[in-house]
């Protein structure tokens, strides 16, 4: 076959099938710019061939991450991965190409509900949940997290309360949420807080325990 | 009867949100003839938010709490430490994994309880409430002291996430059935649904919708189970989670103008349907705390009727996946 045929668009006008109809005239007929889906190709330059190690060294097990056979058993029991921008596959594939920056300002770890379902169906036994939370403090550590999400602000109003206090207080937490992300949601959630307020379910008073300063030294020691 | 005392660590939840959880364990356990005894000054387990920010902490954070349940059960025995969340019950297992394997990590956690004093041993064993119930007070025991059989009650078990996952040391992680063993125990009768381990969406957000990270995904989660647990024609849902509890029982209503279907299935938690078959005060069993409860007429009326009640056919969906049930209509 000579290459010009090959290369050559058919003609919609000239090869239309017999019976069907001509198209419409109108924006049907304007042609558009090619362009991919969402560009996520990448140069060699811009991708860090050490980061799937870097991951592995994390992670007790995580070295298995390189045996990853990308079946998607992970991201078809992910409860949540509709939610994710990338699936627990995409993520790891993109891990082992040494994807840093996408996978680090990724929101995926942040949506992970830890459900474990991904670890214990995956069928190399990658501890994919302990990878997404490996992820998560590489992301709070570089301050890469998705801004305005709630969770990694949860995760450090909870941090910040338990190395105060030593337990946590779900309605001091809400509160400090709400007012860091979404004050409107005070509001709206005032009539539930209201009923467990009654039911005796919401602690107003902060439990704090008496080994504190025990327990700071403890987090310094094993962190030093 | 010899009477064993466990050392019972509650958490945060169940502490606040989850209070009723504590109050019925408590009831059960002592109708039970064992006895429960918290930790005394225990601290938070860090749950999944510690984790993200230091894997280390998080198992320090627990590693307390097992030494100091250690010291509090002296010898050479191993020291059971009950854990009714089931967030805390992961997280402590975890802790005891890595303490107990011989690791650099192990190492820093041990050196770092020394320094404050404490010193672990490897005799703490993290266990929970359903496996306590099961394997050693028994399903006989449970039947013994059961007066007021549930007949005719049907009722769905939620394990949640992290009862069987990532740790299965109990039961079953894909299709769980110790909860439904118990359930049966009472009386009652356990249905048999999918997504009896299938997350609720509430496990990361505290609360979900309440916090109001991803309210949408959470109430398509909890959505889900409640609508299945209903076509298959539960009466009553039963879980062990302070926060899969509160996360489908207090939203109810919201999803149901979210999704257009009515919805009101009475949630509650295992131990305190438990207490109603043995005929334990309510106020004890902290049913009061809940929203929704409320079990069917038959139930309620003592085992002289129990029984009475017809069986409820469950709809559309049971009876399409049983086709060999659909013939006794």
């Amino acid at each position: 076959m000579p290459v010009d045929a090959v290369l050559t668009t058919r003609d919609p006008e000239v090869d239309r099938p017999p019976g069907r109809p001509a198209p419409r005239s109108g924006n049907r007929t304007k042609r558009t710019k090619w362009r991919p889906v969402k560009d996520q190709s990448k140069f060699e330059a811009q991708l860090d061939p050490g980061f799937a190690a870097e991951i592995a060294a994390e992670v007790e097990g995580g070295e298995r991450l390189h045996q990853c056979i990308q079946c998607g058993t992970c991201s078809s029991v992910c409860p949540l991965s509709a939610y994710m921008d990338l699936t627990p596959r995409r993520l790891i594939a993109m891990t082992r190409a040494g994807a840093r920056d996408d996978v680090v300002h990724s929101m995926t770890p942040w949506v992970c509900a830890s459900c474990y379902a991904c670890t214990v169906e995956c069928p190399k036994q990658i501890p994919i949940t302990e990878i997404m939370h490996a992820l998560r403090r590489i992301s709070l550590r570089e301050i890469t997290y998705p801004k305005r999400f709630t969770t990694p602000v949860m995760t450090k109003a909870f941090v910040d309360m338990i190395q105060d206090r030593g337990r946590s207080t779900e309605s001091w937490i809400s509160m400090k949420l709400y007012l860091r992300t979404n004050p409107a949601l005070l509001v709206k959630n005032a009539a539930i807080a209201g009923r467990l307020f009654r039911q005796g379910r919401l602690g107003v008073r902060r439990a704090r325990i008496n080994g504190r300063d025990e327990l700071r030294a403890l987090l310094k020691a094993v962190s030093a | 009867m010899t009477t064993i005392t466990y050392t019972y660590y509650p958490g945060c939840s169940a502490e606040g949100v989850g209070r009723a959880f504590t109050e019925s364990l408590y009831a059960v356990f002592e109708h039970l003839g064992t006895g429960l005894r918290e930790l005394e000054d225990w601290n938070c387990c860090g749950a999944t938010a510690w984790p993200s920010v230091d894997q280390s902490q998080a198992y320090a954070l627990s590693a307390r709490n097992l030494a100091l349940a250690e010291e509090r059960a002296p010898g050479a025995d191993p020291a059971d430490v009950v854990a009714s969340c089931t967030g805390c019950y992961r997280a402590l297992l975890k802790a005891q994994e890595a303490l107990g394997a011989s690791t650099p990590t192990s190492d820093r956690l041990r050196n770092a309880l020394a320094a404050i004093g404490l010193d672990f041993q490897g005799r703490a064993r993290v266990r929970h409430p359903v496996d306590i119930l099961l394997n050693e007070i028994g399903l006989d025991r449970i039947r013994e002291a059961v007066v007021r059989p549930l007949q005719g009650v049907r009722v769905a078990s939620y394990y949640g996430c992290q009862l069987v996952r990532p740790f299965a040391t109990f039961d079953d992680p894909r299709n769980p059935t110790s909860m439904d063993r118990l359930v049966a125990a009472v009386g009652a009768e356990p249905v048999d649904w999918p997504l009896k381990a299938r997350c609720c969406g509430g496990s990361c957000y505290c609360g979900g919708p309440v916090i109001g990270a991803m309210p949408e995904a959470t109430m398509q989660l909890s959505y889900a189970l409640l609508r299945e647990a209903s076509k298959r024609g539960a009466d009553v849902v039963v879980t062990i989670c302070p926060l899969c509890e509160f996360n489908l029982e207090g939203f109810q209503g919201r999803m149901a103008r979210r999704f257009g279907h009515p919805l009101d299935m009475p949630t509650g938690f295992l131990t305190q349907l438990m207490g109603i078959a043995m005929g334990i005060d309510e106020t004890r069993l902290g049913l009061h705390r809940l929203l929704r409860w409320r079990l069917p007429e038959a139930a309620e009326s003592g085992p002289a009727t129990a029984g009475g009640r017809p069986r409820r056919e469950p709809a559309a969906v049971g009876a399409s996946t049983h086709p060999e049930g659909g013939g006794d209509a």
